[in-house]
């Protein structure tokens, strides 16, 4: 029998049911809510991107990702065994659409040593799916999950002891679209950095093994973009045109450092930083990314050229590997960048008092011309080189250079800050390239001294030099072009460099 | 002291020198003697047990080959390829061999049986007399390395084992006895193969590590009992983490197993 408390009681407990229900029903009608249809995902490697998803509806979303244990280079000569989610490191990019329902099938394939699972900060529940996802070698493992926040978010394996998981290349991005879709662009790409820590230190080659230690101090051997050194360099490199618009996806796999993601040469036009849905910042020159996070950001390219990705905490770009290229094509636009206008004498003249800014017109005397700067101002001799000027302007990276346009290209941006455009050198600081004995006499020497940098005396044309050449970031291809180039240029001289010797000559430390 | 009694005595020395010797060859050929001792788990149940007395027991010397679990298949049929219920295997039970009676080209005989099941190898080993070990025991035999009891003092000896993890899966797995033994004259407890224990799923890893290792730090440093470096065994990491994502019908392509028996004073192993 009810009593009034008990019939009460049962409307109360029945209410709040019957409100969602009327909610529910609301929501549904005419919402894009609902889930209609089924669709397998289309996963990408990186640095490419699903397309954008043009339904205006949510989906059930089937995704299969199968995680690999494999044997990759990390850098050249340098192998490492992988963990991976999809055969590649970063993990594939699954793009997916706010609403939607998400059948997640992890698969570990039967020659895994380990088991595996996932954890996806899209996820909300525990552990993000990995207490629901926990796989032996040889099994599959199914669960759902609704994305109900829109954002680009990190997935990563969560398996004991993570921070190994993570370390071998158990890591990847997740973009949830919002229900409107991001603003069109022109390119996407998919850039996700991360560090790999080795018993051998950077460049040791062979199969390295992880180490723990290094690990656990933090002091990495690499730092990289898309999961090897050089995975975004050269052919590799993406590809842009001028006046496009650009979204890169940047994740940051850690497992401890936080970048500083910079792009030599562009301006972010927009950041969402943190890969939130919030364009939270214009004009940016360098974003954070958190280990275990995000980023979005926008820029027009309006110049041509090569465009340098790093993280700007500088020594890991130039020394464990944090650098890519970003190759854009098309017209210069002189307006915007000039290139290199002239390469002049400079005498020292600001801190010894006088001026070359006109008093009366305040106009800079260098902008009337090159030559008349010159002659006021020294010996009267012009270093500018015509046809180095032009090759300036034009550009590099504006089209896959020929072997002689590299060598002058990277001459340019690497040796002719010391050794000059002319090849002369400074007198006791450093030596000449130009009609150099020492060159026609050392060829092997000259390779050697360019991969590995050179200490100590040396006498070139009877002058005795004592200072250092640092080691030089350059490829083998690279150097040997600008070797090349230095005798032709230089020597008047056949002797040319193939990147074979530059090879050997690398191995043969 | 007397010359004779001196006699008697290095007699009798002698004679038990001799008997430690006959004993130790019977039970050379199959399993050796692992002296008990005390193993501290990576997770434990609560925090008072932080310790483990691990009783002597008699150990295989050697992982089961394909030969062995090949034998005991043809006088045990139903644990054949085809015959198994998937109630005792998954599909993937002895997967690579060619069939019921044959090996196939790319298994060695003499190389460990893997793609068995926890059902399989507990049967295997009670046919014989014997039984799976513990985790306690499996683990407190694999922590001596060549020289010591207990080699997980040493750096080294951790890389080593870790080693074998930052190698991708072998094509075919090599012969037992190639990685080397133990101190107890163990062989192959690291490096060859993952082997089951006869309380897998008695480990705590639920595969969500971060909520267990935050359980086990709060466990292993409230009790401050265990020092910083059993946080750099990994390798202890990952076997645990290994057993916890298995199910007793479940075969992998890397895991295999060994018997153990228990030791009773005054009784000798065949």
């Amino acid at each position: 029998m009810f009593t009034p408390f008990q019939t009460i009681k049962l409307v109360s407990k029945k209410l709040p049911a019957i409100l969602l229900a009327i909610i529910l029903i609301s929501c549904e009608s005419g919402s894009s809510d609902e889930i209609v249809g089924v669709e397998h995902a289309k996963l990408t490697q990186a640095p490419f991107v699903p397309p954008p998803i043009t339904r205006g509806h949510a989906t059930k979303v089937i995704i299969d990702l199968e995680v690999r244990e494999v044997v990759k280079p990390l850098s050249e000569e340098v192998e490492y065994v992988f963990w991976t989610f999809g055969g590649d490191v970063p993990g594939s990019f699954i793009r997916v659409r706010e609403g939607d329902l998400i059948e997640f099938h992890l698969h570990n394939h039967p020659t895994s040593k380990v088991p595996h699972n996932i954890d996806l900060h899209a996820v909300t529940g525990p552990g993000g799916g990995a207490a629901s996802s926990f796989t032996a070698p040889g099994h599959t493992s199914i669960f759902s999950f609704k994305a109900i926040n829109p954002g680009l978010y990190v997935y990563h394996c969560a398996t004991a002891p993570v921070g190994l998981h993570i370390a071998n290349g158990m890591y990847g991005l997740i973009l949830v679209e919002p229900k409107e879709g991001l603003p069109p662009v022109d390119k996407e790409y998919y850039v996700m950095q991360s560090e790999f820590y080795t018993e051998g230190s950077y460049g040791t080659p062979g199969l390295q093994p992880f180490s723990t230690s290094k690990a656990i101090e933090e002091t990495p051997d690499y730092v990289v973009f898309n999961g090897s050194v050089g995975a975004l360099v050269g052919d590799k490199s993406l590809k842009a045109n001028v006046g496009e618009k650009i979204r890169l996806y940047i994740g940051n796999g850690g497992p401890n450092l936080i970048s500083s993601f910079h792009v030599i040469g562009e301006i972010f036009d927009l950041v969402y930083s943190e890969g939130g849905t919030l364009a939270s910042q214009k004009n940016v020159q360098t974003t954070l990314v958190p280990a275990g996070g995000s980023a979005i950001v926008e820029f027009t390219v309006d110049v041509p050229g090569r465009f340098i990705l790093v993280d700007h905490s500088i020594f890991r770009a130039f020394n464990k590997g944090a650098l890519g290229m970003l190759d854009v094509k098309g017209k210069d636009n002189k307006t915007i960048y000039s290139g290199k206008q002239a390469d002049n004498i400079y005498s020292g003249y600001l801190s010894s008092g006088e001026s070359n800014v006109n008093p009366i017109t305040g106009e800079i005397n260098n902008q009337n011309g090159g030559s008349e700067y010159v002659s006021k101002f020294s010996n009267g001799e012009t270093t500018i080189d015509p046809e180095l000027l032009e090759a300036a302007n034009k550009g590099e990276g504006n089209s896959k250079p020929d072997f002689s346009s590299l060598g002058q290209s990277v001459y340019t941006s690497t040796c002719a800050a010391c050794h000059q455009n002319d090849g002369k050198g400074m007198p006791n600081v450093f030596p000449p390239l130009l009609n150099s004995d020492w060159l026609k006499k050392n060829k092997e020497a000259a390779i050697k001294t360019v991969v590995h940098g050179r200490t100590g005396e040396i006498v070139v044309n009877n002058k005795k030099f004592n200072g250092v050449m640092p080691q030089q970031n350059l490829n083998d291809d690279q150097i040997a072009a600008v070797l090349t180039y230095v005798y032709k240029k230089f020597n008047n001289s056949n002797v040319t460099v193939a990147p074979e010797e530059v090879k050997k000559t690398r191995k043969s430390k | 002291m007397n010359p004779v009694i001196k006699i008697l005595l290095l007699f009798l020395f002698l004679y038990e020198a001799v008997d430690v010797t006959a004993q130790n060859k019977s039970v050379t050929n199959k399993m050796v003697l692992v002296k008990g001792g005390i193993y501290k788990p990576l997770y434990v149940n609560d925090s008072s047990e932080t310790s483990v007395k691990v009783n002597s027991f008699y150990m295989d010397r050697y992982a089961v080959t394909n030969a062995d679990f090949l034998k005991f298949v043809t006088s045990n049929p139903k644990w054949k390829k085809s015959k198994v219920k998937k109630l005792f295997a998954d599909k993937s039970y002895l997967m690579q061999w060619k069939n019921d009676e044959q090996l196939g080209e790319n298994i060695l005989p003499k190389a460990p049986v893997t793609n068995v099941s926890w059902f399989a190898a507990k049967e295997y080993c009670e046919c014989q007399g014997k039984r799976l070990p513990t985790v306690a025991e499996w683990e407190y035999a694999a922590q001596a390395s060549e020289i010591n009891p207990n080699g997980y003092e040493d750096e080294n000896y951790l890389r080593k084992i870790l080693e074998w993890y930052s190698k991708p899966s072998a094509d075919r797995l090599p012969k037992i006895g190639t990685i080397g033994k133990n101190y107890w004259g163990v062989y192959d407890m690291h490096g060859l193969i993952w082997e089951w224990a006869q309380d897998f799923f008695s480990a705590f890893v639920t595969g969500e590590s971060r909520g267990d290792s935050g359980l086990e730090r709060n466990l292993f440093c409230g009790s401050g009992s265990v020092n910083s470096s059993d946080f750099k065994n990994y390798s202890a990491f990952m076997r645990y983490a290994f057993r916890s994502s298995l199910k007793a019908n479940y075969t992998t392509r890397n895991l295999g197993f060994r018997c153990v028996k228990d030791y009773h004073k005054n009784e000798r192993v065949k």
